[in-house]
């Protein structure tokens, strides 16, 4: 631990740590745009300079120097002025003075750091660079004169996306940034350039002009676009969700998030249900909410009635919809709504239990069934970073193109039975071993013969330094899964058993997956927010709120409970879904014991505590058993990566993402 | 520096170069240069690897040799590695010639030792000749390109034209040069200075002179 004085203040630093690391520590600024705690050290903008004494006598970039013993640091002399007013003038000599009509506008880090560090004037009178603009795709909109090459969106192609798409070519005054001839940026998380570039170079496309950083109300919000739970900022005006930004949370998404959680938003104006809607002779009719209800409750189906919950529900909603049901004698729950029907009795068989941090630490991980990279890019991510601290990769499951290597065992689940010998000792021979179930590998067995092959592995273990690791992870596809599954959203026989008791009225709570041919006879109340597959099927239907317009409780795929807060009002008609619900209890004349939003939290709470506190809920490490054997050809269950929700299939850039970056279509460019 | 652009992508040339590989002794070359790096290092060859593809582009169409875009590919698939990586090394190093170029690449060096001894006639010498930056001549011989200092100015003012230098120019001992050149023979690399070997100073030493004879201890003397 040296001990380095910084501006004449002593302070320890970590080993390891950086001039930089040590003024941030000690409460000083260092302005920074190439510098940036996940990506490698480049060192090439300059602005980081400081005086370090001993050394020689000139200013040192911070960002690349270590820390040692005995440094003396000065962040506030005369001479680091005048490095980075005179690197701020470099650095200004080609950048074009169009910050009035640069998205980027006061959210840029050369405005804000020009202002604060720079000289006030210009000296330069010649002729600035220009350098045309280079397509990369439906989501990054370029303006390469703005570019000071700080390399930071190469760094992230190449190392957090492990997508070599972008680089630097020419030298010197002429190098540009590109991708390759052009083409669009393709991976999934390739919009956090967007985030990272410290000037105005890449931009939003789909948010281009449209509002500037001050207009913007932010909100906290929790994405449910897959069951990472990443930590988002919904930025909205009015009554418009305009953008979705990542918030920093090194347990979950880091900085990062999905290309789909980040533009799916714009699907949340369209496509919308904005009025109650009734089936009269076959024809979907807008009436009043008192005329649905009084259809629904006139059915006075007592006990028989089922609740189906959807993809990206909040636990509120399935916790109101599983009171009312209960208070008409009815606990028919599901949350799987393409039929699995894996055993959830024990909540640890079916959760991430490593946890997305501690994954990286894994030695040998065994993927069952699952394509990382669409079902989860923030998970994909850190297994990328666990392959570069040397971990072997055995996946089984059709090939797909992964970022991290690894080695495809076969394609059907029977691999399980029998894993080739040197998977199986690469596995048993690690000290960290650790297995991830995918969706597609939880059915036929898959489930129990994995559980079988987790306690062979004893992937549940204490380690050497007294802490126990859980190896045994199920990655689950949808936002509401692990919530669904605490608060009983499953039977044994999944979907089936609700299709056995032929209910009179079916609750679909934004369930669009669900095959309705099969409840033809039931009366499907569908209470959702987008005209999709579960409206077209539906009998009534009773507007509801968005993600972003309701306050919420979403646990992930690791069992992490996290709140997200109401940004927009929800549209024309709809309502929160809780208020439906509550709403409904009073048309079929039952009580829920709730009569607002911090009554139905607290009963949620007293049900189940975990659902109360934000954190990792506690499963236990006690695996079931497993056992039986396992079979059938694994179909990953994400066909369209852009299109995996009604959002994102409402969603115009999701669609032009889908076309262009899936399918190949011609690029669709407005004429300019 | 002359700007530089890469030749765009079209589809004459998919269907000049889309099939390019190496020939049966460039194939062993580059086993050669591969084994040159340690296992897992393999990418390290690119360099040497995008010499060899320009240097066989050039033998097959007659000229000093680019890097057509589908050879680019061609190297990257050969060394696995993302063709970005190798097109920003082919766009970095100015040796890479990235759009086509004629037989003789006649670099003239303009920096100041070479500017004060003359390289401006140099250089009008090689524009009487039809030559142009960043073009072809008409008669497909010569690229020119201006170029900042290549080391020889104790010969200044020079040249280089492909894989040779020439120095201690002066306008008729270039036309010299450039017409032994044209004309198919291959003109003496080196100092054009009659009677000069290399860059040993004209009309013998003019230091250390007791030198030349025998080896002369001079530390008594300073």
């Amino acid at each position: 631990m040296p001990k380095v004085k910084v501006d004449g203040v002593e302070i320890e630093v970590p080993q390891g740590a950086t001039v930089l690391q040590a003024c941030e520590l000690a409460g000083k600024e260092i302005p920074r745009f190439c510098y940036h705690e996940r990506l490698s050290i480049a060192g090439n903008c300059r602005m980081c300079l400081v005086e370090v004494k001993p050394g020689p006598p000139k200013p040192q970039a911070s960002c690349a120097l270590p820390a040692n013993e005995g440094q003396e640091i000065r962040t506030d002399s005369e001479m680091v002025k005048k490095a980075r007013e005179g690197v701020m003038e470099f650095l200004l000599i080609n950048h074009p003075l169009d910050c009035p009509i640069c998205d980027q506008g006061g959210e840029c880090d050369l405005q804000d750091q020009s202002v604060a560090y720079g000289r006030g004037g210009s000296r330069y009178d010649e002729s600035k660079r220009a350098v045309t603009t280079k397509n990369m795709g439906p989501l990054i909109k370029t303006t390469m004169t703005r570019c000071i090459h700080c390399t930071r969106c190469v760094r992230f192609s190449e190392e957090i996306a492990g997508v070599d798409e972008i680089g630097a070519i020419y030298r010197g005054e002429n190098m540009q940034i590109t991708t390759y001839l052009e083409k669009a940026a393709s991976h999934e998380m390739s919009a956090n350039v967007i985030d990272l570039c410290p000037v105005g170079a890449l931009t939003s496309r789909p948010y281009a002009f449209e509002a500037r950083p001050w207009e913007l109300k932010k909100t906290i919000g929790i994405d449910v676009s897959d069951a990472v739970g990443s930590n988002i900022r919904i930025d909205s005006r009015g009554r418009e969700v305009l953008r979705v930004l990542p918030r920093v949370n090194d347990d979950v998404n880091e900085e990062w998030i999905s290309d789909k959680a980040r533009y799916q938003v714009d699907g949340l104006t369209k496509r919308r249900l904005d009025k109650p809607f009734l089936r009269k002779d076959g024809k979907l009719v807008a009436v009043s909410w008192q005329e649905a209800f009084s259809a629904i409750a006139s059915l006075n189906p007592g006990n028989s009635i089922a609740a189906v919950a959807g993809d990206m529900l909040d636990c509120e909603t399935m916790f109101a919809a599983k009171k009312l049901l209960g208070a008409l004698g009815s606990s028919l729950l599901e949350g799987r709504q393409t039929g699995m029907d894996y055993d959830c009795s024990s909540l640890a068989a079916v959760n991430f239990n490593t946890g997305f941090n501690d994954i990286e630490t894994a030695d040998a991980i065994l993927i069952v069934g699952s394509q990382v990279r669409t079902e989860a890019p923030l998970v994909n991510v850190r297994l990328r970073k666990a392959v570069k601290r040397g971990a072997k990769v055995f996946l089984i499951g059709p090939e797909w193109e992964t970022t991290f290597g690894g080695e495809f065992l076969g394609e059907d689940l029977s691999v399980l039975n029998q894993l080739p010998q040197h998977a199986w000792d690469a596995l048993s021979a690690a000290k960290r071993p650790a297995m991830i179930v995918g969706g597609a590998g939880l059915g036929r067995g898959g489930l129990e013969a994995s559980l079988s092959i987790a306690s062979q592995l004893k992937l549940v273990r204490e380690l050497e330094d007294g802490s126990t690791w859980n190896g045994f992870n199920v990655l689950h596809l949808s936002a509401a899964r692990m919530g669904g599954l605490m608060l009983g959203y499953a039977q044994k026989g999944g979907i089936a058993d609700l299709v056995a008791a032929a209910p009179k009225v079916l609750l679909a709570l934004g369930a669009d997956e669900v095959d309705f041919t099969k409840f033809a006879n039931s009366m499907v109340v569908y209470i959702g927010h987008h005209g999709d597959k579960g409206a077209h099927a539906a009998d009534v239907i009773l507007p509801a709120a968005a993600y972003t317009e309701k306050n919420g409780t979403y646990v992930n795929t690791e069992g992490r409970v996290q709140l997200s807060d109401k940004a927009v009002f929800a549209p024309g008609d709809a309502r929160e879904d809780w208020t439906i619900l509550r709403a409904m209890a009073d048309a079929f004349g039952v009580s829920v014991g709730f009569d607002n939003f911090e009554e139905l939290r607290a009963a949620m709470a007293a049900e189940v505590p975990a659902l109360g506190s934000e954190g990792l809920a506690d499963y236990g490490h006690d695996l079931p058993a497993g056992g039986g054997s396992a079979s059938g050809v694994i179909a990953y269950p994400i066909k369209d990566f852009y299109l995996t929700n009604p959002i994102a299939r409402a969603s115009a850039v999701m669609q032009q993402c889908s076309a262009e970056l899936l399918h190949g279509e011609e690029i669709a460019e407005a004429a300019e | 520096m002359a700007d530089r652009y890469i030749e765009p992508d079209t589809p004459e040339m998919r269907a000049r170069w889309g099939n390019f590989a190496w020939t049966p002794e460039n194939a062993e070359k580059s086993k050669d240069v591969l084994s040159r790096y340690p296992e897992g290092r393999q990418r390290s060859a690119v360099m040497p690897l995008l010499d060899l593809a320009q240097r066989q582009v050039g033998a097959e169409e007659n000229t000093q040799g680019w890097l057509p875009i589908p050879v680019m590919e061609y190297v990257a698939a050969y060394l696995d590695m993302p063709i970005i990586r190798v097109v920003e090394v082919a766009t970095f190093y100015t040796m890479y010639n990235i759009a086509p170029i004629g037989r003789f690449h006649v670099q003239v060096c303009g920096t100041t030792p070479c500017m004060l001894r003359g390289s401006d006639d140099l250089i009008s010498a090689c524009k009487k000749r039809g030559m142009k930056a960043g073009h072809i001549s008409e008669d497909g011989l010569w690229s020119f390109t201006e170029v900042e200092c290549m080391g020889n100015c104790a010969s200044a003012p020079m040249v280089q034209i492909n894989d040779d230098n020439y120095e201690d120019l002066t306008a008729e001992r270039l036309d010299k040069v450039l017409d032994a050149l044209a004309a198919g023979e291959t003109p003496k690399a080196g100092t054009q200075e009659p009677g000069r070997h290399t860059v040993e100073p004209v009309g013998g030493p003019t230091t250390l002179k007791d030198m030349v004879t025998e080896n002369h201890d001079y530390r008594g003397e300073w």
